[in-house]
């Protein structure tokens, strides 16, 4: 039963790992410190890539955001929003579960042993409202309202909260560019303790970053209960046994609601239901 | 296949919706900065600017 579950997650991963490739093809980047300047840069990806990645082959749809929202020229970003909409009104936060990078990274670091994981704790439920918090201000607000003289405003978001342009970005390029060392002071001291925080917490904890932070999760989350691609419930086969809650690392009870804000399709719900209700 | 489009009408007419929307902003030329954006490290991100 264990090594059949692992299996069944590792197939997740494989597509996980395949789309983190698909969109980071650009390997020679990561051998030039170079980052790729093709036309494909053109497109937005549905998950969390910085579009400073050496490898990235797209854009990341919330640096793209925010790039657009703090020009002088235009004050909301319509591209990618209706990107985040088209995906979003697809598939919710399937994207999340399945064709995040960083979200796979963040289930893998889960998968290290820790003397004691956390499955929750008092004001999980209340920090999970955190991340619409971030959306709201750091990738809307403040790059549309915090502006410099000539109206431009910085992407707060990236700059300030972001571990993945670090992770993917920053460490990277620092590593393969001697020029940017004289380069570096605070922020990017702090951008990395952001992002060892986050690691350490990933160990500890189920994918701390979607749940509490993640802007593009807030974007999709919205989208769960009317995406295209949504889990049903047969009432009549439940039985009410809660092998589905038990088994969901998001907190969530599919038998409940079967298409939570939180849930990200992993579908180990649907492995875990003996009477097969979840579709 | 037509009560199954019923059930999906929300989540298809979003989809179009966000079509329209990407395409007003191509028009209105935000691809281009997005594209600027991207093909240039961005200090930022990368925790540098």
């Amino acid at each position: 039963m264990g090594k059949k579950k692992i299996t069944n997650e590792w197939k997740r991963h494989r597509v996980q790992i395949l789309w983190a490739l698909l969109t980071n093809s650009y390997l020679i980047g990561f051998v030039q410190g170079k980052i790729y300047k093709g036309k494909l840069k053109n497109l937005c990806v549905p998950g969390l890539n910085c579009y400073s990645c050496p490898g990235a082959a797209g854009t990341c749809p919330i640096g793209a955001m925010q790039a657009v929202i703090g020009n002088w020229n235009f004050k909301f970003a319509f591209y990618a929003a209706g990107f985040l909409v088209f995906v979003g009104a697809l598939m919710g936060r399937f994207v999340c579960g399945w064709l995040c990078p960083f979200g796979l990274i963040q289930d893998l670091l889960y998968k290290i042993p820790f003397p004691r994981k956390l499955r929750t704790f008092k004001g999980d439920r209340l920090l999970r409202k955190l991340k619409y918090v971030v959306l709201l201000f750091f990738v809307i607000l403040l790059p549309m309202f915090l502006v410099d003289v000539l109206g431009q405003g910085a992407p707060y978001f990236c700059k300030l909260i972001c571990p993945v342009g670090t992770l993917e970005g920053g460490i990277p390029l620092v590593l393969l560019n001697k020029s940017m060392h004289g380069a570096l002071g605070w922020l990017y001291a702090w951008k990395n303790v952001l992002l060892l925080f986050t690691v350490f917490l990933s160990i500890l904890i189920y994918r701390p970053f979607c749940k509490y932070i993640c802007p593009l999760g807030a974007v999709y989350s919205v989208f769960n209960p009317i995406s295209v691609f949504r889990y049903r419930i047969d009432r009549e086969k439940c039985v009410g046994c809660g092998a589905c809650a038990k088994v969901c690392k998001m907190q969530v009870n599919p038998a409940e609601n079967p298409n939570h804000p939180e849930c990200i399709r992993c579908g180990q719900c649907k492995k875990a239901c003996p009477k097969q209700c979840i579709h | 296949m037509i009560r199954r489009l019923g059930e999906h009408k929300a989540g298809i007419c979003l989809a179009a919706l966000g079509l329209a929307l990407m395409g007003y902003g191509i028009y209105r030329g935000e691809a281009a900065v997005c594209f600027q954006k991207a093909i240039n490290i961005c200090m930022e991100c990368i925790g540098i600017g």
